[in-house]
């Protein structure tokens, strides 16, 4: 038996597995295929992505006011910058701008409370998000009241439309879907016939066809001087076009839910509205938040399509202000800078939404 | 709450539940032959028989998770009929146990046993919490008030879905086989609640294979088989002097283990 008196000593762990040369060893180079795999893709990072930054910032042009600036090899930003004001207002009047400006800060005011655990009314600041700002919206942009000039839509574009279209189709769209959903599952068959035409309807044909016909065949239906907005239209037939998938996303999350939820709440006696809102809807939507997400990611790329029927959403007008000759070729910087725009927002909602589904999270799993 | 507690209590007869030659059919399988059933303000009653015998669908008819097509059923001399007021009424006074506990993921047990009283009854948050808590510690678990049902044991599921049943006030309770998902040493204190319930006078109808509370605490046991009522007894005459060949063969299957 021997007892060890002396404690041996904790050493350093030899300098072959820990570093910067350890992790490289460890997980760069730890086979020679991995060795060949690492080489190779330090080449094209040299190859492609060196030469992009230095295109884009080493090399690039930022201070100007027109094509003169852009003097050096690298991208000419100045071009973005200078037409901002069209990328984002569209051609809403100048002196108008505070208005647009005012709803992009009422957003933001309102959105920034719901990425935070805990914030006093986080409920009902959403529930006005959803709610109340739209209508707000609708005054502060469209005008013709409370002594504001009105502004046709025909001037409305840029990202302000670009958003205008997915925030109005991302909060109706969920709230119909949900009804279809609820309504194609429902007992009564007169409901569920309808609401599995109108969906399949409107999922079998394409987003465009849907815009064209808003645009162009409509108006031939409408009686004889009944004209309403070209943008209402298009809007109207995003709306629709897009509940019908989120009915469909929707419907996946009710299936799954088991059979015995329901029957506890009728248990209990709740009737149909509230087993549905209280037990069955938290649950179904909770599970498939990826997929809602999805169908909103979908749906904001979507909304590019009314530059079809001639509505200037971000890229259509990313895509007048290229051909402007006042300009060299900007065309890269201006289709890198719409893509970048979109890809802004879509990226948020996806970080969001993964945020969402941990925190909802209850540790049930049967 | 006081109202609906008056449109359904006993009859003036005493008769808490009456099933009258009720019949049911799940497309051409008749499940349900002709039950005949009365069950008196703060009777026990302890239903068995094997598997798929009707058991579950006899009382699920009563809160009408289930519809008989033929026959009548009356609670505290309401008749469900396809009213659903009429039904939504009776539910409320029926509290229903279920195997698989069915309590709801998404809400802390404080919220599960809240949320009907809320909803359905009225009552203030405030009061329905108070109440919820006081049934929790009557289950023993006050302490898991603010965890979900995910975090918690089978047997504490069964006994939260137990409180939660117990916070609407309800006549009469109803438990589909409360303990046969639980893992034998859980059994008893799920059990315990359920005895402590019927000393407290509350009318129960109890679909389970557990003997020995049979015993302790039914005042009838019955059995059925193939959808129809075989025999009906007090727990004592039931289990030492069985009428039936087929009551006599059950009893001996589980009695065997
Ligand atoms: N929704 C349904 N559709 C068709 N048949 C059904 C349905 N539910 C139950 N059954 C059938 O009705 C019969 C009675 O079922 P029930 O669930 O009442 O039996 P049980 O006595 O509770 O059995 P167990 O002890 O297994 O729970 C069974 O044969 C079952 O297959
Ligand atoms: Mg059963």
């Amino acid at each position: 038996m021997t007892i060890t008196t002396v404690n041996q000593p904790s050493l350093a762990p030899p300098a072959t597995s820990v570093g910067v040369v350890g992790w490289m060893r460890q997980n760069l180079f730890s086979t020679p295929l991995n060795g060949g795999l690492t080489l190779l893709a330090a080449a094209l990072i040299y190859l492609l992505v060196v030469p992009f930054f230095q295109w884009a910032i080493w090399n690039a042009d930022w201070i100007g006011s027109d094509q003169s600036a852009c003097t050096s090899d690298g991208a000419c930003w100045v071009f973005i910058l200078a037409r901002m004001e069209l990328f984002i207002y569209g051609f809403f009047p100048t002196t108008e701008y505070w208005r647009v400006d005012l709803v992009f800060a009422l957003l933001a005011v309102l959105i920034v409370p719901q990425f935070f655990e805990r914030f006093p009314h986080k409920g009902w600041i959403g529930l006005f998000t959803l709610t109340g700002f739209p209508v707000a919206v609708y005054f502060l942009l469209v005008g013709g009241s409370f002594g504001l000039e009105p502004v046709e839509s025909g001037k409305w574009g840029g990202l302000m439309l670009t958003l205008v279209l997915a925030f109005v189709g991302i909060v109706a769209a969920l709230p119909i879907g949900i009804l279809l959903a609820l309504g194609r599952r429902s007992d009564m068959p007169v409901i569920r016939t309808i609401c599995v035409c109108f969906i399949e309807l409107w999922r079998g044909v394409p987003l465009i066809s849907v815009l064209f016909m808003a645009s162009v065949m409509l108006p031939l239906f409408l009686p004889e001087g009944v004209n309403f907005d070209k943008l209402l239209r298009a809007l109207i037939g995003i709306v629709l076009f897009q509940s019908a998938y989120m009915a469909e996303v929707i419907r996946g999350g009710l299936q799954a839910i088991p059979k015995g939820q329901y029957e506890a709440a009728r248990a209990l006696g709740l009737g149909y509205w509230k087993s549905m809102s209280l037990i069955i809807l938290p649950q179904a939507l909770k599970l498939v938040i990826p997929g809602i997400v999805n169908t909103f990611i979908a749906l904001f790329k979507d909304t590019t399509l009314v530059l079809i029927i001639g509505l200037l959403d971000i890229l259509a007008s990313v895509q007048s202000a290229i051909v402007d000759p006042a300009w060299g070729n900007v065309s890269t910087e201006g289709y890198l800078f719409a893509a970048f725009s979109f890809w802004i927002f879509c990226f948020s909602m996806s970080r969001y939404s993964q945020a969402l589904e941990k925190k909802l999270e209850t540790g049930y799993s049967r | 709450m006081t109202e609906a507690i008056e449109q359904v209590s006993t009859a003036d007869d005493g008769l808490m539940i009456e099933m009258v030659d009720v019949h049911k059919w799940y497309g051409d399988f008749h499940v349900l032959r002709k039950i005949d059933l009365e069950v008196k303000k703060g009777e026990r009653i302890v239903i068995c028989g094997p598997s798929g015998s009707g058991k579950s669908t006899m009382i699920r008819c009563i809160n009408r998770l289930e519809e008989h097509q033929r026959g009548r059923i009356s609670i505290g001399g309401v008749e469900l009929t396809g009213d659903l007021k009429n039904i939504e009424r009776i539910r409320r006074e029926v509290g229903m146990v279920f195997q698989h506990f069915n309590l709801f993921p998404h809400l802390t047990v404080l919220e599960n046993l809240a949320l009907a009283p809320i909803w359905v009854r009225k009552t203030p948050r405030a009061e329905a919490e108070e109440i919820a808590m006081s049934y929790l510690e009557r289950v023993k678990i006050p302490e898991q008030a603010g965890k979900y049902p995910g975090q918690l044991s089978g047997g504490q599921q069964q006994r939260v879905a137990i409180a939660r049943s117990l916070c609407m006030n309800p006549q009469i309770m109803l438990f589909d086989e409360p303990t046969s998902a639980l893992d034998p040493e859980m059994i008893k204190e799920v059990l315990d609640v359920m005895v402590e319930l019927a000393h407290d006078g509350m009318t129960m109808l109890c679909v389970t294979h557990e003997m020995g509370f049979a015993k302790t605490v039914a005042n009838r046991v019955i059995f059925m088989d193939e959808g129809q009522i075989i025999e009906e007894n007090e727990p004592e005459e039931f289990f030492t002097r069985p009428q039936h060949d087929r009551t006599k063969l059950f009893l001996s299957q589980i009695l065997e283990h």
